[in-house]
């Protein structure tokens, strides 16, 4: 699915200051949201370190991630011993409620059966029959971090969730893409609780990774989505599926529940969350809370006082696909113009993308192509390649290393939608305040002399 | 071959260690075998980064999948105060079909972009796991692309599969020696110049040092690799005296040097009053013995009473705010025994130390300086030191950005002393630099504010009793 080339990618054969990032990272995020899990990289100890590195960057928090160990000898000879060892290991020292395996390039370059291994994990080891293993193929030398996010929730759907008898009329599945942060996870469940539903959000980043302050030190994730939610999913009303690397997982969750799944690309914007509302008053048959019917009405008021400062906004937007998806899609939204929109991978989104120039790159490409923008919206990597060509840079996204409360920014929802708007307006509005400052005194200002269009020498 | 290397590298006479392993052991190395589902800690390609990354002015390029650049770029503090390209991530990204396919021609690709571009007086070229397993000859690629480029491409071959990090540094000094090290002459040399191995300038430490070195009359030719600039590198065989500071972690680098140009080296730290003097009394005495001015031990004495008279009147007003202050030291190597001596000269009480990653050299060092009581734990697992922590057992941890959360989620105070840090420590500056930030974060006010009970938690709670 993603290797297919859809869109340009820079021809060039050294990727430069890269945006993208390893599958087994994205399926490491996905395991994290689930209760007492540890997610487990099957290669060498390194693929483990850096990807351990860089959520504790972001997070803030500590990272429950083990690794099988593989070198060279058992690279070659094959890994299900150091597999199966490791497995052992974890379960009798952290009593883990499931592991989630993700394979790297090592184990993928050697061709290991996934699948073979799992039976066979099973069939010499019937007293960890208590622990559940989810197993994903995530190769490091294909696809990004979404793709083995997806990869992850779909192993996870396919290996856990059971078809049900019976229905819970109110209860309600959610497939929370990767692009969804903890903040954005909580966020949606305010928001689905309150017509009286009950949701299981899978993953569910919002319990594990939202600054949690434990009473012991535990070895595994502290809170997520636990492994009973997941099996019970197949007794929900509705499934709703966030991104489109949800799709897959959903129609995996749909085909083996009959459970009916209803399909958002983004959840930023006014109606993109007019469209989850109408959805959760057909689902619970209740009208629309008084709390959300008073933040829809200060999202519209922040729209009409804010639209003045997006208007012909240009502005390069560099982040995981479906993140790219939701963000160009709110900011034309706005009245600004995508002057560039780069994603790190191939997928199918970027076909509805909005945007003058798409293409999958790297941050040097969005230092190319944004010379000239108001703005450029990416992770934290992108503060190098900004400062060199001097636009401003709001971060989203993952890594964001260089502030605090990364995971709790929340941008879906009417307030969601709201306090991005704010945020991203208050860039704006603040140089053009700066520049009348400077127009009337005459003095020069941060910009290097009018390269931002203002009169100042 | 990169196994004969492996094997001439475990193999080090300058390792007290390995001398007195037996033949059969010696041939094991001395990489512990990694347990699988109880592992932690980087690659040998991480630990190849480590050591060259810091030469600011050169390319580094990763021949490899994504993970191994794109989830570890830009993550280090190593600083430098010219070229900033070695901040700049390159990899080649290899994607199916270059697994397929092989990726050697992708890579020259890569390197002729590069040279091209960024115009770099060098390459280093970083093997990994893939293309280690599908056969790509990165040593082949760099020789060819060094003769077509006329630059040089220096090929890193420590995958990351071969064993830990502390191999990755020594592979990547193996790197330095076959293809660096003694290609490019000084413009002139004296007889004061030395060279410096394993300091990395994080934080920017080395320039808490190096105005002393100016001072006494020291030129720093070549460090190996903070601040670095390749033909500073390139020239280290000119040095007169080498100082190791990573105690065992680039130990046949200095050996090899001082076996083929004939150069003594010593160990040292540039943490903690004593060990800074010692060690710029040996550097001085060193350049005098192989036939410097007499007068430089005269003027490093000058430098060191200045400096030593300097620091501990900054430090007094410290001591009684430190008096009896418990701290946990949780970190390896050569950092577990500089430490130790850095803070208890501000007044702090150690109550010991992780000695995971240190040598049996380092262990022994900590046992004579602080005797058979004090702690040092092999293997302190993260659920007993939040215990301790949790238990009121110390006042502040040390260590890691990685176990900080043991820390403070048991609500004590933690300080980072890795390589993720902001503030430098080395150097006499460093350790008031060091014991400042320790107050700081000692006399925070939040620790008495966190660790109150919430509303729900408990009975009617002393503050409510206080506001009566």
């Amino acid at each position: 699915m993603s290797h297919i080339q859809r869109f340009p990618s820079a021809a060039k054969a050294a990727l430069t200051n890269p945006l993208k990032m390893s599958q087994p990272l994205g399926a490491a995020l996905a395991y994290l949201g689930v209760d007492r899990c540890l997610p487990l990289f099957h290669g060498s100890q390194g693929c483990t370190a850096f990807g351990l590195v860089l959520l504790v960057r972001h997070f803030r928090e500590a990272i429950p991630l083990q690794t099988t160990a593989m070198d060279q000898v058992s690279t070659i000879l094959g890994g299900y011993d150091n597999l199966e060892q490791a497995i052992r290991t974890i379960v009798e020292r952290n009593k883990p409620a499931m592991i989630g395996v993700a394979t790297t390039g090592v184990t993928e370059t050697k061709g290991e059966d996934m699948g073979g291994q799992y039976t066979l994990f099973r069939q010499r080891n019937p007293d960890m029959a208590g622990t559940a293993l989810v197993f994903a193929n995530t190769p490091d030398f294909a696809g990004g971090f979404e793709d083995g996010f997806a990869a992850a929730v779909t192993a996870m759907v396919e290996r856990l969730v059971e078809p049900s008898p019976v229905r819970i009329p109110t209860q309600v599945n959610v497939l929370a893409g990767s692009h969804l942060s903890p903040g954005d996870v909580e966020e949606l469940r305010d928001i689905i609780e309150g017509f009286g539903l009950s949701p299981i959000m899978l993953p569910d980043l919002s319990l594990s990774m939202s600054g949690r302050q434990p009473t012991d030190f535990t070895a595994t994730s502290l809170g997520g989505v636990t492994v009973e939610q997941i099996r019970a999913m197949g007794a929900s009303a509705a499934t709703i599926v966030v991104g489109e690397h949800m799709r897959v997982a959903g129609n995996a969750l749909e085909l083996k529940t009959d459970v009916p799944s209803h399909f958002f690309s983004r959840l930023t914007g006014l109606e993109a969350t007019d469209k989850l509302v109408r959805l959760l008053m057909e689902l619970s048959g209740k009208p629309a809370p008084a709390r959300l019917r008073r933040q829809r009405e200060a999202l519209v008021d922040a729209m009409l006082d804010g639209h003045f400062f997006y208007s012909r906004k240009r502005i390069a937007v560099a982040l995981e696909p479906d993140l790219l998806y939701a963000v160009t899609g709110f900011l034309t939204d706005m009245g600004a113009e995508v002057v560039a929109a780069v994603s790190p991978t191939q997928s199918p989104v970027l076909e509805r993308l909005k945007a003058a120039t798409i293409m999958v790159g790297d941050h040097s490409d969005v230092e190319t192509l944004a010379r000239d923008a108001d703005l450029i919206v990416s992770n934290s990597h992108g503060r190098q390649g900004a400062a060199r060509i001097g636009v401003p840079l709001h971060r989203m996204g993952l890594p964001m290393f260089d502030r605090l409360g990364a995971g709790l920014r929340v941008q879906v929802g009417y307030r969601g939608t709201r306090e991005l708007l704010c945020d991203i307006g208050n860039l704006f509005l603040a140089r053009e305040m700066d520049h009348e400052d400077h127009d009337e005194a005459g003095e020069s200002h941060g910009c290097g002399g009018g390269s931002c269009g203002c009169n100042a020498v | 071959m990169l196994q004969d290397k492996i094997q001439d590298v475990f193999n080090e006479p300058g390792c007290a260690t390995n001398q007195a392993k037996s033949a059969k052991e010696k041939k094991k190395g001395c990489t512990k075998s990694l347990k699988p589902g109880a592992a932690a800690g980087g690659c040998a390609y991480d630990g190849a980064m480590i050591v060259l990354q810091p030469i600011a002015d050169a390319a580094h390029l990763v021949h490899g999948p994504i993970a191994c650049l794109g989830n570890s770029w830009d993550n280090r503090g190593s600083q430098s105060s010219g070229p900033q390209l070695y901040r700049t991530g390159f990899t080649t990204d290899l994607s199916e079909l270059d697994v397929i396919g092989g990726g050697e021609k992708k890579l020259y690709r890569a390197i002729k972009e590069i040279v091209q571009q960024y115009d770099p007086p060098a390459v280093f070229v970083y093997q990994t796991c893939v293309p280690a397993m599908t056969g790509d000859d990165i040593a082949a690629v760099c020789k060819f692309a060094t003769q077509k480029l006329g630059k040089p491409v220096i090929p890193v071959e420590a995958p990351g599969f071969v064993g830990s990090k502390n191999l990755g540094n020594k592979l990547a000094g193996e790197a330095l020696l076959e293809h660096v090290i003694g290609t490019v002459e000084p413009e002139y040399t004296t007889p004061t110049d030395i060279c410096i191995i394993g300091e990395y300038n994080l934080a920017g430490e080395l320039w808490l040092v190096k105005p002393l070195l100016d001072e006494i009359g020291i030129r720093l030719l070549s460090c190996i690799s903070g601040d670095g600039r390749y033909n500073e590198v390139a020239q280290a065989h000119r040095a007169r005296v080498t100082m190791m500071v990573c105690s065992q972690a680039l130990v046949n680098v200095g050996r090899k040097m001082q076996e083929r140009y004939g150069i003594p080296y010593f160990e040292g730290s540039f943490y903690g009053v004593s060990d800074m003097s010692d060690t710029l009394r040996t550097m001085a005495r060193m350049l005098v013995e192989r036939g410097a001015d007499k007068a430089l031990i005269d003027r490093a004495e000058g430098v060191i009473a200045r400096e030593e008279s300097r620091v501990w009147r900054r430090l007094e007003p410290y001591k009684p705010r430190f008096d009896g202050k418990r701290v946990l030291l949780f970190t390896g190597g050569v950092k577990s025994w500089s430490m130790v001596s850095a803070l208890e000269g501000a007044g702090l009480t150690i109550l010991g130390t992780s000695t995971k990653k240190s040598t049996k050299e380092d262990k022994e060092r900590i046992k004579k300086m602080k005797g058979e009581e004090f702690h040092q734990w092999d293997d302190l697992k993260p659920r007993d030191i939040y215990k301790m922590l949790a238990d009121n057992q110390a006042d502040i941890m040390m260590s890691g950005g990685r176990s900080q959360f043991i820390s403070l989620k048991a609500k004590v105070p933690w300080l980072d002393i890795n390589q993720e840090r902001h503030h430098a420590y080395a150097g006499y500056d460093g350790i008031v630099n060091l014991c400042e930030e320790i107050d700081k974060t000692l006399s925070n006010p939040i620790w008495g504010q966190v660790r109150q009970p919430a509303p729900w938690e408990s009975g009617p709670s002393s503050t409510l009793m206080a506001a009566e």
